[in-house]
């Protein structure tokens, strides 16, 4: 069995985040995801401290970790300089690597951001751009934005948009060697490896729960299922 | 001497912002939701301060979305974020000017752990070598565009056509400011005012004739949460972390919520349109609800600035409540019209319409 709080260590945001907390609980109270879920940073840090490798290991396969909101608010408060978040971040990634994001309903919808906002990375130059924001999947943009989406090209052009042309300007096209320069960098540093792990790993989960999986797009069993499943378990109230 | 010791003691919380000669990157989300902020920005600076403000057609996604719903690792954005100071370095700038505060927040994170563990910085300036071929430079000045704002926030207030003040009762207009957290809550150093007393928003609402509103939650989380907002099983944290502000900010009546990020910008008009259509609950006095507006738009109309030029009217909610008070007059057949003059199709069922 790997040890887990040395893994941590190897990500200097876990180096930086977390020197020794003494349980006072400030970050649990200026928390939004605690107000909202059934959550507790405070209990997280003082877990992963211990160091207990089965303790660990259960935190990386739970809802716990995905609940937070990366708000950042706990950094400016804690009185030991600590940064409960950074130590959030640092243990989604190891349960990425490790393939344990899959055993929680909030960890598999990694899944679904790679499908919409890592895609767009690529295909776009953006991580969101106004004709990536479906209002199939945005139902609180409203009205406004169905017209939006419907009179993009004059609606950008007054406001100095230029929509998939090339040179500067708001929306512009990404040229196609910045794009391949994005890519590269993703592949250099380990991104792309992560996209990948997060695809093999869903696509096991899919067969696991016998939904249909495609290697491409959003419009697949999984792929909905990870977007919308909602237990309500998830909440105090 | 006195003087001298608490110029000390507030030293910490004084940003140095530079003056010309800036380097701009765009937002993901200003440009696709309020691309209007972003030229009146740039359209103030080179034609009304006669700034060098230069934008270059290769900077991309700083890929900060991803990175902090966990699918881009902190050596890719390291990456990513030397790449756009390597074009900046061979377009002849020292100086950034950064449109987002999601951006803003991972420029001050990835500048910090540099100094903090050089290490990073050498295997960073390796990966990009590697993958393009470029080299850069960390800025000399870093500041978000509310900075810069800020910092001509006078020269905006002396040539106002319209103050923040109700022109029907002469009483200065109520203003709800929201930060967004990662502006200074990260790294108190890089932002005006630092994270107890950010200044950025507050001083062009004082300079501008307008009163802040000092409530409970005014620190508080918009609700994007990043993975909160973009799973939609999720999106109950995210409003009701936004309805946990409406409610608080609600008894002091605010004419309008202006924001210093543009996603807080879009959750706070858009949750409003949500919930009313959910409960029928709304915010504003009379039914109405509080426009929110970003400080490019806030700055265009005391400038005097045509209000759809702008881009107001691609919020859900709309602002002629606030444009009512400060005196504004507007045609309201060029609300929705092209840049030629052409008439558009009117949307329906918008807010405060």
């Amino acid at each position: 069995m790997e040890n887990y709080h040395d893994l941590l260590m190897q990500d200097i945001r876990f180096e930086e985040g977390l020197k020794a907390c003494m349980n006072c609980g400030v970050c649990t109270a200026i928390c939004p995801a605690a107000e909202f879920y059934d959550y507790d940073p405070r209990k997280i840090v003082d877990t992963v401290q211990t160091g207990d490798n089965h303790e660990i290991e259960t935190l990386l396969k739970s809802e716990t970790i995905w609940y937070c909101g990366e708000c950042m608010s706990c950094k400016t408060r804690c009185p030991r300089g600590n940064t409960p978040a950074l130590v959030i971040m640092s243990l989604r990634t190891l349960s990425q690597k490790l393939g344990f994001f899959t055993e929680s309903e909030k960890g598999r919808q990694q899944f679904a951001i790679k499908r919409s906002v890592g895609e767009n990375i690529f295909k776009y130059g953006y991580c969101v751009a106004t004709y990536a924001v479906s209002p199939e999947m945005h139902a609180e943009q409203g009205p406004i934005w169905k017209y939006i989406l419907e009179n993009t090209r004059d609606i950008y052009e007054r406001l100095g948009g230029q929509i998939n042309e090339l040179g500067a300007g708001p929306l512009r096209k990404i040229p196609d060697d910045a794009r391949d320069e994005l890519r590269k960098i993703f592949d250099v540093t380990g991104g792309t490896e992560l996209f990948n792990t997060i695809e093999e790993h869903s696509k096991r989960k899919a067969a696991e729960m016998g939904l249909q999986f495609n290697d491409q797009g959003i419009d697949n069993e999984y792929f909905i299922e990870v977007y919308t499943a909602n237990n309500k378990t998830h909440t105090t109230t | 001497m006195e003087n001298e010791g608490k110029k000390k003691i507030w030293s910490e919380y004084q940003k140095d912002i530079a003056d010309d000669h800036f380097f701009y990157v765009r937002s993901c989300i200003r440009q696709s939701f309020f691309p209007g902020s972003e030229q009146f920005f740039l359209d103030f600076m080179r034609k009304r301060l006669g700034k060098d403000v230069f934008e270059n057609p290769s900077h991309t996604t700083c890929t900060g979305i991803g990175y902090h719903s966990d699918i881009v690792p902190f050596s890719t954005i390291m990456t990513v974020i030397a790449r756009h100071f390597a074009l900046m370095k061979e377009s002849g700038y020292k100086n950034i000017a950064i449109s987002c505060v999601t951006s803003f927040g991972i420029y001050t994170e990835i500048v910090e752990t540099w100094k903090h563990f050089p290490e990073e910085l050498e295997k960073t300036r390796e990966y990009l070598y590697k993958a393009t071929g470029r080299v850069f430079d960390i800025p000399e000045n870093m500041a978000h565009t509310s900075d810069i704002i800020y910092k001509f926030r006078d020269e905006i207030a002396a040539n106002a056509k319209n103050l923040l003040v109700n022109r029907q009762t002469g009483e200065p207009l109520k203003v709800v400011e929201h930060i967004g957290c990662h502006y200074s809550k990260m790294f108190p150093k890089y932002g005006v005012g630092g994270a107890e007393f950010p200044r950025v928003l507050s001083g062009m609402v004082e300079a501008w004739g307008g009163e802040v509103v000092d409530y409970p939650e005014r620190r508080h989380c918009c609700g994007f949460g990043f993975r909160q907002y973009l799973v939609q099983a999720n999106r109950g944290y995210s409003i009701s972390n936004t309805l946990k502000k409406f409610n608080s900010m609600q008894p002091y009546k605010p004419d309008l919520i202006l924001t210093n990020c543009p996603g807080c910008n879009m959750f706070m008009d858009k949750w409003q349109y949500t919930i009313k259509e959910m409960d029928g609950t709304t915010f504003g006095v009379n039914g109405e609800s509080i426009p929110v507006l970003t400080y490019e738009e806030l700055a265009g109309l005391v400038l005097g600035y045509n209000p759809w030029d702008l881009g107001l009217q691609y919020h859900m909610v709309q602002s002629e409540p606030l444009l009512r008070k400060m005196g504004i007059e507007f045609d309201k057949r060029d609300k929705f019209a092209t840049k030629d003059g052409k008439q558009m199709p009117v949307p329906e069922n918008l807010i405060n319409a």
